[in-house]
């Protein structure tokens, strides 16, 4: 029980470590520049504080529950013995067809992280108030995992093929912009935003595990230089299929009204 | 405070419906493919059950603190008309909320033994750590100037479409000429920088002013500062790269 309590008590620590500056910064500037009182000061104090408990309640979970497991999950799924292989065995274990559930865990895990993602939940429901209903929390919360899924999945076959991350990237960065020139002009600024807001507290402890599960068991890959690099594609595809869910849901409504 | 009671039920089990995939990923490939029973499954259960509450305070936390004061200063700041200050205020909570994230230490840490690996940094701990160091300001000034750029784009109205197909632009030029193994962080480090907590002030704050001014629409022009904040840090890190 002791132990339990410390450990909590650690991850609110961290978490104060986290909020302190933003919070000096907020009350520095509030009260000597902007010199207004805060309307509602003891409803916004409340939410900070139960933002301050909820995130370390958040974290200390995830790391009890969670993480122990799912780092030990990818490391077994991308280790030579689970596919029943020596290690002498490079040329099937370089290659890519032989990890089909390297790529399920990959884009399940991506997938569901991204769900349960904090800010991405935050930038849902503000869309969702700033738009009067039009982008609807959900339909913003899947399209983002789905990309998010796609990305790692694509990520890892990287890894394990061997191809240059810059390829990829830049390839979607091409790709990001012709879609941008089709895509309902309201959504670009939130599509953009979604890329950067996904890979946060729970995707990414996950992903740079199977980043470096993957990298350190295929032969000829170093998890120094090619563990990086999930997280870049897991926020690239997430622009792509929110401009697709907006396009999607624009054809939709044109359909319906042309009845 | 009954009616209180009803919501923060209704709270509780969406976070417990945002939390049910990931416990049917992980149940799913523990006990099926990987043919194993869940280990410690008391202590798992605890932290669930400690995930699913934060989230749900977090939630509410967010909609009675965090949105409010973000769109309140942005108001206030619109209506002391003050540009040198909004910039100021800007730059210095891209700076802090990133120099002490703790995503961004690990990364560069890494970076620092991918660095030492390759000979381009000595093979020391000293060394190590004067690169590592440098790199978080780095990321850290990247992410200050990336949301005073973007604030000004919200105040002129710029397209976010510019901003980032430069950034873009910014990027490919940068790796051609980036050393080989700083690529990858370089450009995981645009995802990792960008935190819970300063994702939703970030964002209130945007819309806040997008909405305070006339003419700017808050969907259209308030989004887009995180998007520019996760391109900025790619091209300072490989300029980082570049210059040790």
């Amino acid at each position: 029980m002791t132990e339990h309590l410390a450990s909590l008590w650690q991850s609110l620590a961290a978490t104060l470590d986290d909020v302190m500056p933003i919070l000096g910064i907020l009350v520095g500037f509030q009260v000597l520049v902007l010199r207004r009182p805060i309307a509602n000061l003891r409803q916004v104090a409340y939410g900070f504080l139960l933002v301050l408990l909820g995130l370390a309640f958040f974290l200390e979970g995830l790391e009890r529950a969670l993480f122990p497991l799912g780092r030990l999950m990818a490391e077994q799924l991308t280790d030579p013995a689970f596919l029943g292989l020596e290690r002498a065995d490079t040329a099937t274990l370089s290659d890519w067809r032989s990890h089909g559930w390297v790529y399920l865990f990959a884009f399940a895990t991506g997938f569901a992280t991204t769900i349960a993602e904090p800010s991405l939940i935050a930038v849902a429901i503000k869309a969702n108030q700033v738009s009067g209903g039009t982008i609807g929390i959900w339909g913003l919360r899947l399209a983002v995992a789905v990309g998010v899924a796609i990305g790692i999945t694509l990520g890892s076959m990287r890894i394990i093929t061997g191809t240059p991350l810059h390829y990829y990237i830049i390839g979607g960065y091409v790709l990001v912009l012709i879609q941008t020139g089709f895509a309902p002009r309201a959504i670009i600024p939130l599509a953009y935003d979604s890329g950067g807001v996904t890979t946060s507290t729970v995707t990414v402890p996950l992903v740079a595990a199977l980043g470096l599960g993957l990298s350190s068991h295929i032969p000829g890959r170093s998890p120094l230089i090619d563990g990086f690099g999930l997280i870049a594609f897991a926020s690239l595809f997430p622009m792509m299929t929110v401009m697709a869910y907006a396009q999607l849901s624009e054809w939709h409504a044109g359909r319906r009204q042309r009845r | 405070m009954k009616a209180l009671w009803i919501q923060f039920l209704g709270s509780f089990a969406d976070s417990a419906r945002d939390f049910a995939p990931i416990v049917l990923v992980i149940a799913f490939f523990q006990v099926m493919v990987l043919g194993e029973a869940i280990p410690h499954l008391v202590e798992v259960l605890w932290g669930g059950f400690l995930v699913v509450f934060g989230l749900t305070l977090f939630v509410q936390g967010l909609k009675l603190g965090v949105f409010p004061i973000g769109e309140t200063m942005a108001w206030d700041f619109a209506r002391k008309g003050s540009l040198p200050w909004l910039l100021a205020f800007a730059f210095a909570l891209g700076f802090s909320t990133t120099v002490a994230e703790p995503a961004l230490i690990a990364v560069a840490e890494e970076a620092a033994k991918v660095a030492s690996a390759g000979g381009s940094i000595g093979d020391t701990a000293g060394a190590r750590e004067d690169y590592a160091e440098g790199l978080r300001y780095t990321v850290a000034l990247s992410v200050g100037f990336a949301i005073v750029v973007g604030v000004l784009r919200i105040l002129r109205g710029w397209p976010v479409q510019y901003l980032i197909i430069g950034g873009y632009l910014g990027v490919v030029v940068m790796t051609a000429f980036a050393p080989k193994e700083i690529v990858g962080i370089a450009y995981d480090s645009g995802g990792v920088t960008t935190s819970t907590i300063t994702v939703p002030l970030v964002t209130a704050l945007g819309v806040g002013l997008a909405s305070s001014i006339e003419g700017r629409n808050p969907l259209i022009d308030g989004f887009g500062l995180i998007a520019f904040a996760s391109l900025t840090p790619m091209i300072f890190v490989m300029g980082y790269g570049i210059l040790r």
